[in-house]
């Protein structure tokens, strides 16, 4: 790529940051070239993070009907899953997915309520709790 | 207590850990690049694993594993690399704080995530980002030269104590590396063609499937039988491998402009013509990239009468001219 080819369209995804980026100068030899942004990049970013938090939005909907419980809905909103969440916890997938189930995780003592706070980095109210509608 | 500043030359990468491992040889008078780092450590591959889902996706990339590059500059140019990890997290930082009074510039391993000055759209639970600590005001927040960025960053303790220590996948276990010593007086010829004929002979893959030329027509088979699936699985497939590719510091291309800076500025240093052409030729493999991930948006977007074979094709495409660039690289004889 060519050092005018870099392209500089200015994404929403990079919040006014700029990434470094090689190519080619005149001279034919490479140096690296501050790029404010790929519209083709963007795209494929907003795309990941509008699925994420359609999936969020969708738990909490779901929560707040008391089909799931708040596990589900803060787990999506701070960007994890089921199987990043066993890594980080040492739960089990499976106990993960009992979790995600209300009338289970009303039961659940606070020692293991405890487990996903620190690793979510929420007070035991909030790990309870939805926002309001 | 007073604020500790060591010096620091920070100069934006586009990758955390070859971005680190330069500043951090830099600061110890070893003048090496960025691309050179990553060159030199033979880093440059392609890996398709379909079954380590992310999200939901498959694991595709464009280099070594996380710690590769470190591991492999400091072992070629014999550096004197102190890397430890800790069990006790108030150690951990104590640990840090130590070398910085001795005034030590420290690498560190840390998550994405909980490093409160990226952007919100880029934060993602990736346990293997590089960066270095040049300092500690008297509040005791961190200054720190992210090598991503492009200025300097601050960060409070208790985040980054979050950051190093986050568990999961590729745990750094609060990793903190000190450069002790450099050698003087490096050649680097012998390094460059070697590493250049290692890179070459990996280009082809191993004998399974998921790895170089070989995981390349693999993912395009894939991409053809997504026609088998749901619309919006085939986007965020297609999205996901454009992210791998584009969006995680990777100079463009997946790696392959930074790799073909690289033999660039190793033509200038050995006064080698093929090393130049290979460079050339480097570049041409990353614009066929760049061309793919085009192709695979605009199908996303349905701008264009592009079909998902047209897809598969392009990134065959790329495999054939990254296969032709391999035997370049293979014939450069120092």
């Amino acid at each position: 790529m060519n050092e005018k080819d870099v392209p500089q369209d200015d994404s929403t995804t990079y919040q006014g940051q700029k990434k470094l980026i090689y190519a080619v100068d005149e001279t034919g030899h490479y140096q690296g070239v501050k790029s404010s942004g790929w519209e083709v990049e963007s795209f494929a970013t907003q795309m990941a993070v509008d699925d994420l938090q359609e999936q969020t939005q969708e738990a909490l909907t779901q929560a707040q009907r008391g089909e799931v419980s708040p596990l589900a809905y803060h787990m999506l909103r701070l960007r994890f899953d089921i199987s990043s969440l066993s890594q980080t916890t040492g739960f089990f997938q499976w106990q993960i997915k009992r979790h995600l189930t209300p009338k289970i995780f009303n039961k659940l003592p606070e020692s293991k309520l405890n487990n996903y706070c620190d690793v979510m980095k929420l007070t035991l109210v909030e790990l309870t709790s939805l926002p309001e509608q | 207590m007073t604020d500790i500043i060591l010096d620091i030359d920070h100069q934006q990468s586009s990758h955390c850990e070859s971005g680190v491992i330069s500043t951090l040889l830099r600061s110890k008078g070893l003048n090496i690049s960025e691309p050179m780092a990553f060159g030199l450590s033979s880093a440059l591959t392609f890996v398709y694993l379909p079954m380590v889902k992310i999200g939901g996706l498959p694991l595709i990339a464009y280099r070594m594993p996380p710690k590769a590059i470190i591991k492999a500059v400091c072992k070629k140019l014999k550096v004197d690399l102190h890397s430890q990890t800790f069990s006790n997290q108030t150690k951990g930082m104590q640990a840090l704080d130590n070398e910085l009074a001795k005034g030590n510039l420290v690498g560190l391993q840390t998550s994405v995530y909980w490093l409160p000055y990226f952007p919100e759209d880029m934060r993602f639970h990736f346990n293997a980002h590089n960066l270095v600590v040049y300092g500690k005001t008297d509040k005791g927040n961190y200054l720190i030269s992210d090598p991503v960025f492009e200025h300097l960053v601050e960060c409070p303790a208790e985040d980054l104590q979050r950051a190093r220590f986050a568990k999961g996948a590729l745990a750094a276990k609060g990793r903190m590396y000190v450069v002790r010593s450099v050698p003087t007086d490096i050649d680097l010829t012998p390094h460059i063609y070697s590493s250049v004929n290692k890179t070459a002979k990996m280009m082809n893959g191993l004998l399974l499937p998921f790895f170089g030329n070989k995981g390349i027509h693999f993912l395009a088979k894939k991409i053809r039988s997504l026609s088998k699936t749901k619309p919006k699985y085939q986007k965020l497939f297609l999205g996901n491998i454009v992210r791998m590719q584009e969006e995680i510091g990777t100079g463009g291309a997946g790696f392959r402009f930074m790799f073909a800076s690289f033999l660039d500025e190793s033509a200038k240093l050995t006064k080698n013509d093929d090393l130049q052409a290979a460079a050339k030729e480097a570049t041409a493999v990353g614009d066929h990239w760049r061309e793919f991930a085009m192709d695979a948006v605009l199908f996303c977007k349905k701008r264009k009468d592009l079909s998902l074979d047209n897809v598969a094709e392009k990134l065959e495409s790329c495999a054939t001219h990254e296969k032709s660039l391999r035997s370049t690289l293979l014939s450069i004889k120092g």
